[in-house]
């Protein structure tokens, strides 16, 4: 197959990053390119979905209500009660946007005419992930205090005190830059990564379709292979949106717990 | 060739996709808030009171459930202990209704006993006192009649008094003494 590409290779641009950069759909603004319509319009999608579902609050809920309630119940007690404890309560608006909105704009990269996952503008997740890093610090600080708060991060109790020459700077830098950057490249790159193949795919197989007809039949595996990775990224997506929501609860469970 | 050409692409389409858009982080920061607000101001609060108000409904259910079992216990035993106090007194009336039954049957034993010892006694007074009565008549009656035949036998007339019954008497020795 390589080899066929290869052969094939002279009219065929494979996708790149390139692909990632959009026109303004309208004027010249920035704001009006497709991933920032997007993300907008996830905004409007999952507001209007569980304000209309939570509007009622019956206690026998109809459809819509048992619907908004599954996914606020998962992050709620699934992710939010388990992991963070007691204090869960305050923190899981922030945990229910979370998820909804890398859920929402992850999947868009599946749903037809849309086919965009707007978190691989690594310029979203970023934003998010600032949230994250304020809200756990400063959940930190305002438990223990700053001091404390730096003690106990840089020097575990029960090692060798010259381990700490080694352990501290690392301990920092965890908190201080791997933690948020893990979060917003993992996201990131999954994203990209995923929409990178499925472009691949799809690109691919059109542009085999217009060859050779023995080559029209990898055009078909080329294209079922895209169905195929559709459903592999939804499950991805799915994963990914629920990875960064549990971290995000395991920071803050950490940033409350009273030993580091 | 293929790994080649996308590197290619990649530098010639401008900036590294791991470099974010200062303008992408401010439309997510503000994109992010407005959701959190909406979220937690409409949306999270509804749920939440649907989720309390059910619990209270459930526990409300339960806890409801719970009192009318422990009546129908209560109420359960109370009827066990009076079926039981209904069996015991039944038992006791049966068993005074026996004796009295018992006492009825021995009264009526000794008071027939009684009475047929009664009749017996005024049967048997009754029967002496004929029998007196008999003898005596016979006594007079064999007295008549032994003069009768006497005074036709000696063909004398024992009128006088005095002399009939020194008769009388002397024959009524004289047949004690052939006795």
């Amino acid at each position: 197959m390589i080899k066929l590409l290869e052969a094939a290779q002279p009219g065929f641009k494979p996708p790149g990053s390139g692909d990632f950069i959009f026109q303004p759909i309208f004027g010249h603004s920035l704001l009006a390119t497709k991933p920032v319509v997007l993300l907008f319009f996830s905004v409007i999608l999952i507001s209007t979905f569980f304000i209309i579902s939570a509007r009622k609050a019956a206690v026998v809920p109809s459809k819509l209500q048992f619907a908004g309630e599954a996914v606020y119940g998962f992050v709620r007690d699934g992710i939010g009660k388990d992991v963070i404890g007691e204090e869960f309560q305050r923190f899981v608006p922030f945990l229910f946007t979370i998820f909804t909105f890398i859920l929402t704009n992850n999947l868009f990269g599946v749903i037809p005419l849309m086919q965009f996952p707007t978190m691989s503008h690594i310029g979203f997740p970023v934003s998010i992930t600032i949230f994250v890093y304020f809200v756990y610090h400063y959940v930190a600080i305002k438990k223990h205090g700053l001091g404390k708060y730096l003690k106990d991060m840089c020097f575990m109790p029960g090692i060798p005190k010259p381990m700490y020459i080694l352990l501290a700077p690392l301990e920092f830098l965890t908190y201080f830059a791997i933690r948020p950057l893990t979060l917003a490249m993992r996201l990131f790159g999954n994203m990209f990564a995923g929409h990178l193949l499925l472009m691949l795919f799809t690109l691919g197989g059109e542009y085999l379709l217009g060859s050779a007809w023995f080559l029209k039949i990898f055009s078909a595996i080329s294209f079922s292979l895209a169905v195929g990775l559709s459903f592999f990224e939804m499950g991805i997506q799915c994963l990914q949106a629920y990875i960064f929501t549990l971290l995000v609860a395991l920071y803050i469970a950490g940033a409350l717990a009273d030993e580091h | 060739m293929n790994t080649h050409l996308f590197i290619k692409a990649a530098s010639e389409s401008g900036p590294s996709p791991v470099i974010p858009k200062p303008a992408e982080i401010v439309v997510g920061l503000i994109a992010f808030s407005i959701l959190f607000m909406l979220l937690r101001t409409k949306a999270v609060p509804r749920f939440e009171k649907a989720y309390s108000e059910r619990t209270n409904a459930i526990q409300g259910g339960l806890e409801r459930a719970e009192v009318a079992q422990r009546e129908a216990e209560i109420a359960l035993q109370k009827y066990t202990v009076q079926l039981t106090e209904a069996r015991g007194e039944a038992q006791k009336i049966r068993e005074d209704a026996r004796a009295q039954g018992a006492v009825i049957i021995e009264d009526l034993r000794a008071k027939a006993q009684e009475e047929a010892a009664r009749i017996t006694a005024a049967a048997v007074a009754s029967i002496e006192s004929e029998r007196q009565q008999a003898i005596n008549a016979l006594r007079n009656e064999v007295g008549a009649l032994a003069t009768e035949l006497a005074s036709k036998i000696v063909g004398e007339a024992l009128d006088d008094q005095v002399r009939q019954s020194r008769i009388v008497d002397r024959f009524l020795t004289d047949l004690e003494k052939s006795n």
